[in-house]
């Protein structure tokens, strides 16, 4: 049994702070919903823990069991034990998915092993192994990026797992297969997983045991699953005004944190 | 001076019509002078360092190194400072009426040689010209096709020796073949190496040619491919530049036939102190040409690249397509590169295009490969390595490739282990 604890996390992107404080505690085989509207500061969350240049942290500790992340570069992150399925999968071109998860520290170092990991991770999601020989994410739309996320998370067997709006780009199918692969790493590996999303529509395969409302750098609000059902219902009004003040730039879902 | 002069050029054995060409042009030398980097195509080289009276033209033979060269060649040519010491060449080859090796022994050599060079002179051509000991052919017949590489392996001794390899192409209508050129010098001799190719691709013929510049880093190189392709034929010329003190190449394409074709590439790797220069002009003259260059180079420690391009149209070349890329990566702060395309476009019916680029290893992919658990420096190293994959998978001699590619891996080694893990 491992824990992921996050206290009092606090960082900044050019001088602006978007995270004032996140509380966060997730063990093995936990799902936890972490659910907010547009710049919230939600990716900048996943960011901040995966390690990713060009974030300020002003504070706070983010902790695997006794490993402390903040301060470590993001592959040995990754040896302790974490990964980020990102919104936006960068593309690397020219390098093989198997010779970047051969040289992972988290996994083996034989390149066979790996290949037939990934063959049988691709099965289990649909994934058309005619991209496992593609450079890195080059010339995958955006939904084979998700499923390609979900399958390095298969081989790279975490002990916990950032889904950074991971339904985003995914066709129904493609959905229920990626959030039911998680689901059943749960149980099989125990890896515990952060969902960010704004739609309930991951939960119906991957279903969370808790649920936060993150808005304005933090958390405001943690239930039960309901609270995802409430969400869809109201909106996320309740917690961010009357109006739900966003940042100019936010009205773009694609909007890079680090490019304001 | 004096070494380079006629009286030097006159006493290099050869057949009367050669040893006549030697000496005029060497005559012809003393109306010029050395380049120096007031001229565009010399601007950011270290010419101006260059001191010719240092070196003597190469005299002597050294025993050619066994390097291996991992391809099993129709024809093999070994040559040392300049002069050819040895030439296989297969029987069924042979027999097809292929001719590899002393320009000096083939019929039609004096027709042959500078039959492309000579449109577009420089200094170095002409010293070539008036110092070549012993130039090496390949001749290929109308309508033959030689699968297998033609191999040429050149090899420069002695210190403050200059070497003026020359090999001359020539592919007869409707054949085709690829051709492998390797240059390599002995460790720690300051030897100034001046080779010169051309390339004469009849109308339907194929030439793939892919030179390997591995010198040590205390050798200057100062090369000229130059290429004339004819109606409907195709040329794939690449370089890959990994050693050298200084090494320049100059690359030609002159696109002259209807629907000639050329495919230019280059990847290079600088090190230490290294500067690597490359010059490129792709000439269409003939109507509905292709040409599409890509040059990529990684620089690390404290080396220098010079690209500078020229893309030219002719008045009758309608329907030109033409392309141009050069990009570079640079490994740390020290490293240094520059990038200088051009057009100069004199038909409307034209596509054009070129784009260049400088800058370090994206920050974007290297996180990427962290998040997946690889070390920053392993990182590193397998971006370098995909960003030069482009050119390395779409080479011409593809039995070449595997040694090429773990020779461009120990340099990636090599360079980013003497660098900072987090710069």
């Amino acid at each position: 049994m491992s824990e992921l604890v996050i206290e009092d996390l606090r960082a900044a992107v050019h001088g602006k702070v978007i995270l004032e404080g996140v509380d966060l505690v997730v063990r093995s085989g936990e799902v936890h919903a972490i659910m907010g509207p547009n710049g919230s500061g939600k990716s900048t969350l996943s960011h901040v823990i995966a390690g990713r240049p060009g974030y300020e942290v002003l504070g706070g500790s983010v902790r695997i069991d006794d490993i402390e992340l903040l301060g470590l570069p993001a592959w040995q992150r990754a040896e302790a034990g974490l990964f980020l399925a990102m919104q936006y999968p960068t593309e690397v071109p020219g390098v093989a998915m198997r010779d970047m998860l051969t040289a992972s520290r988290a996994t083996s170092s034989d390149p066979d092993e790996i290949y037939e990991l990934m063959q049988a991770e691709a099965g289990r999601i649909g994934f058309d192994e005619k991209f496992l020989e593609r450079p890195v994410n080059v010339d995958l739309s955006g939904g084979e990026k998700k499923r390609n996320e979900t399958l390095q998370l298969g081989v790279l067997k975490p002990k916990f797992a950032i889904l950074d709006e991971l339904d985003s780009g995914l066709d129904v199918d493609a959905l229920r297969m990626v959030s039911h692969r998680i689901e059943e790493e749960t149980s099989q590996s125990g890896v515990g997983v952060i969902a960010i999303t704004h739609y309930s529509r991951l939960f119906e395969q991957l279903h969370p045991d808790v649920v936060h409302i993150f808005a304005k750098g933090r958390i405001l609000e943690t239930g039960g699953p309901q609270l995802a059902d409430e969400l869809e219902e109201s909106g996320y009004e309740r917690w961010v005004g009357t109006h739900v003040s966003q940042p100019a730039m936010a009205s773009d879902p694609f909007a890079d944190p680090l490019e304001p | 001076m004096s070494d380079f002069s006629p009286d030097s050029a006159r006493v290099i054995d050869g057949p009367d019509w050669m040893v006549r060409r030697r000496v005029a042009a060497a005559e012809a030398l003393a109306d010029f002078d050395l380049p120096t980097t007031a001229l565009e195509e010399w601007r950011y080289s270290p010419v101006d360092k260059l001191d010719l009276a240092r070196f003597s033209p190469a005299s002597g033979l050294a025993d050619p190194p066994m390097v291996p060269l991992h391809v099993e060649p129709a024809a093999i040519v070994r040559v040392v400072n300049g002069r050819i010491v040895t030439v296989e060449i297969d029987d069924d080859v042979a027999a097809a009426g292929v001719r590899v090796g002393a320009l000096a022994g083939h019929d039609r050599g004096v027709e042959l040689i500078g039959a492309v060079v000579d449109g577009a002179p420089d200094y170095f051509t002409r010293l070539n010209d008036a110092f070549a000991p012993d130039p090496v052919v390949v001749h290929i017949p109308c309508g033959v096709s030689i699968d297998r590489p033609i191999v040429i392996s050149n090899h420069a001794a002695g210190d403050a020796m200059a070497m003026f390899p020359r090999l001359v192409v020539r592919l007869e209508a409707g054949s085709s073949a690829t051709v492998l050129d390797r240059h390599t010098s002995d460790a720690g001799d300051e030897v100034l190496v001046c080779p010169v190719a051309e390339f004469d691709v009849d109308h339907e013929a194929r030439l793939g040619y892919l030179n390997i510049q591995q010198l040590s880093r205390s050798a200057w190189q100062i090369a000229s491919q130059v290429a004339r392709v004819g109606q409907e034929a195709t040329l794939t010329a690449a370089t890959a530049g990994l050693g050298g003190a200084y090494a320049r190449t100059r690359a030609d394409t002159r696109l002259v036939g209807r629907g000639a074709r050329g495919d230019l590439q280059a990847l290079y790797f600088g090190d230490g102190d290294q500067a690597l220069d490359f010059r490129t002009y792709q000439d269409h003259v003939g109507a509905d040409t292709i040409s599409n260059l890509l040059y990529k180079g990684v620089l690390g420690g404290r080396s220098r690249s010079i690209y500078s391009g020229l893309i030219k149209v002719r008045p009758g070349a309608h329907g030109t397509n033409a392309f141009q890329t050069n990009r570079n990566l640079k490994l740390g702060p020290d490293a240094w590169a520059e990038s200088v395309p051009n057009l100069e476009i004199e038909n409307n019916d034209v596509k054009c295009s070129h784009a260049s680029s400088v800058g370090p290893v994206d920050e974007d992919q290297r996180f990427y490969l962290e998040s997946r658990g690889v070390p920053t420096a392993e990182a590193e190293r397998l971006i370098v390595g995909g960003f030069l994959d482009e050119v390395l998978r779409t080479l011409p001699v593809p039995a070449a490739v595997p040694s090429l590619r773990s020779a461009v891996a120990a340099r990636i080694a090599e360079a980013t282990d003497s660098e900072p893990a987090d710069v």
